[in-house]
């Protein structure tokens, strides 16, 4: 285990570096980021004077590795728009883009997990059906229309849900609809597959057998085996709902990471850009390493291969 | 001669597997269906603006916001509808078609290409081009793809190309991860023994034997990714940093039209379930190949 682990660590690590060099990178697509930050209107005076204060005469690598070295500190740069901190600004913003999150998650994850289970019970039943027709049409709903004709029908037509602000936790059931809808069908199918190919073990046919009640086979034995790649799947599909918040945030004009991220690509705010973008990266290395390693605790065949 | 013809009669033509194919293909509903729109949305898409009679630029100030023909004070001339500058809406929905199937094809087709380079090599060839390419993709997988879309084409500047070869660099990895994983399954099979007893040289193994083999999954996934692509397209257009007006992009429209979605829903329901509708045909057609090229997985 503690080989795996290690190794597991390592790749991580890896990854990280590889993915703030690429955050970093983003800057420098344009060519030149102090005529970015001085505009069309500045003199060359003015871009050799932001040229020496941000420090851009340096060799690119000397600039990067300084920069990674201050965001492994907590000094993720200063907002060339808010001229504040960085951090400050995403203290404020990033606990709703993960209330955001988590909550749609959760809602994947309980609306995913019972059907693909009780789909798999009952293979091509109604249920299954109902199922496969809510996972094909999740994956073809863009997300920022469904958002709309949600706000459309419960905040018009019907008007009981906020459609923006942060006031209550109202104002969070539409938006983590729309984010956990999107992750719900590829659970939905981890879950229902996996079940299927566990009630078909012999393990299972013992326990049944042995005439253990239906829901004592279904959850303590077949359940806890198969939801062990679903783990592994909702960790990552959390990573990936952060980056969804971009889009659903601005949806529903909630103030958070996702929201200030696509402003600031808008302003040209790039220090904003890139310690978002690090962030959501990292969040989702560390995630899918930890969902990796209890991966790996609980099943032991994985630590091998 | 004609004594055996009475005593064995001519057995029944075994079918031909272009035959069983055929016969999988018109039992699969989901793949009926997602072509048939698919197709519909195809032609109305090259021929539609030829029998419009109003162009998706031209403007008519004095024909704002005109309902669709089903409303009260709808007009037969507009028959979805004119927009908030008075453009004919079904003209730009037919034109936004094009904008759409364009850019789901060229970045299916230029994902593919580095995707499946990436995973055929790391698949047939293992051993240290497999780590390095495993590397990538996990590092691929780490980047946000809509954030580091939208940077991107906010830095180089929106327009149809860069949107196209931005989200051709980002939606390699599912081509990669696929096609390196059944490239190792390929790869030790009789037949690629046999050609490299031959002597045949890797590219020759690569495209000759190994390419046909797992060409069917290849189509799956560029199915996938094209309905993938329509919808970031979609995504970034209606953030306003896509497909840049006046051109009509599905997801500028849903955009354009949100100003007005309280009074006027359908200036957003029309494009928006437009966009659902070929997301949908494109996956279930790709869902549909899948399981009639490969009956045994579902």
């Amino acid at each position: 285990m503690i080989a795996y682990a290690a190794k597991r660590l390592g790749l991580a690590l890896l990854v990280a570096v590889a993915v703030s060099a690429a955050s970093f990178g983003l800057l420098y697509l344009t060519g030149d980021p102090a005529t970015a930050i001085v505009g069309p209107s500045g003199t060359d005076a003015d871009i050799a004077n932001v040229r020496r204060v941000y420090g851009f005469e340096r060799p690119i690598v000397v600039q990067y590795v300084d920069w990674l070295w201050r965001a492994v500190h907590g000094d993720l740069g200063t907002s060339f728009f808010f001229k504040l901190p960085v951090h400050d600004l995403l203290a404020d913003r990033l606990p709703i883009t993960l209330t955001l999150g988590l909550t749609a998650i959760v809602f994947a994850v309980v609306l995913a997990i019972p059907l693909g289970v009780a789909a798999a019970v009952r293979p091509n039943s109604l249920v299954d059906r109902l199922a496969l027709v809510l996972s094909v049409t999740g994956q073809a709903l863009p997300s920022f229309w469904f958002g709309l004709m949600l706000i459309v029908l419960f905040s018009v037509i019907y008007p009981i849900l906020p459609s923006s602000g942060t006031e209550s936790w109202k104002s969070f059931v539409l938006p983590s609809v729309v984010l956990g809808y999107y992750a719900t069908p590829a659970i939905m199918r981890l879950t229902r597959s996996g079940m299927i190919e566990v009630l078909e073990s012999d393990y299972i046919r013992t326990a049944r057998a042995k005439g253990l009640y239906r829901s004592s086979v279904l959850f303590k034995h077949a359940l806890r085996n198969a939801i062990i790649p679903v783990v592994s799947l909702s960790a990552a599909q959390f990573g990936f709902m952060l980056a969804g918040s971009v889009v659903v945030e601005s949806v529903f004009a909630l103030q958070g990471a996702g929201r200030l991220a696509w402003e600031s690509i808008t302003r040209g705010d790039l220090p904003t850009v890139q310690a978002i973008i690090l962030i959501f990266s990292i969040a989702y290395v560390v995630l899918t390493l930890l969902a990796d390693l209890l991966n790996a605790w609980l099943d032991p065949r994985i630590r091998v291969t | 001669m004609a004594t055996t013809d009475i005593a064995s009669p001519t057995p029944l033509a075994e079918p031909s597997p272009r035959q069983i194919l055929l016969r999988r293909i018109l039992r699969h509903k989901g793949l009926l269906f997602g072509g048939t729109v698919f197709l519909a949305i195809v032609i109305a898409a090259l021929f539609g603006p030829l029998l419009v009679e109003h162009g998706p630029f031209e403007q008519d100030l004095k024909q704002r916001l005109v309902p669709p023909v089903w409303y009260d004070g709808g007009d037969a001339s507009h028959l979805l509808g004119t927009d908030h500058l008075g453009r004919d809406y079904l003209a730009r929905l037919l034109y936004g078609a094009r904008i759409s199937l364009f850019i789901g094809l060229t970045v299916a087709l230029i994902s593919g290409l580095i995707g499946t380079t990436l995973g055929v090599l790391a698949g047939y060839l293992g051993g240290r081009v497999d780590t390095v390419v495993m590397f990538l993709i996990t590092t691929r997988l780490a980047m946000p793809v809509i954030l580091v879309a939208l940077a991107v084409v906010a830095l180089i500047g929106s327009s149809l190309q860069t949107v196209i070869l931005v989200l051709g660099f980002l939606l390699w990895e599912r081509y990669a991860l696929v096609l390196r994983s059944s490239t190792m399954q390929a790869r030790s099979m009789d037949y690629v023994e046999a050609a490299k007893a031959q002597g045949c040289s890797t590219t020759w193994i690569l495209l000759r034997e190994i390419m046909p083999n797992i060409v069917n999954n290849l189509i799956v996934v560029a199915t996938l990714e094209m309905a993938h692509a329509i919808i970031l397209e979609a995504a970034l257009s209606f953030l306003g940093l896509g497909v840049q007006p006046p051109l009509p992009s599905w997801g500028l429209m849903v955009a354009e039209g949100r100003e007005f979605m309280l009074f006027d829903a359908w200036l957003i329901t029309i494009p928006g379930v437009m966009l659902f509708l070929l997301v949908l045909a494109i996956n279930l057609m790709g869902d549909g190949i899948r399981d009639v090229t490969a009956p045994e997985g579902r």
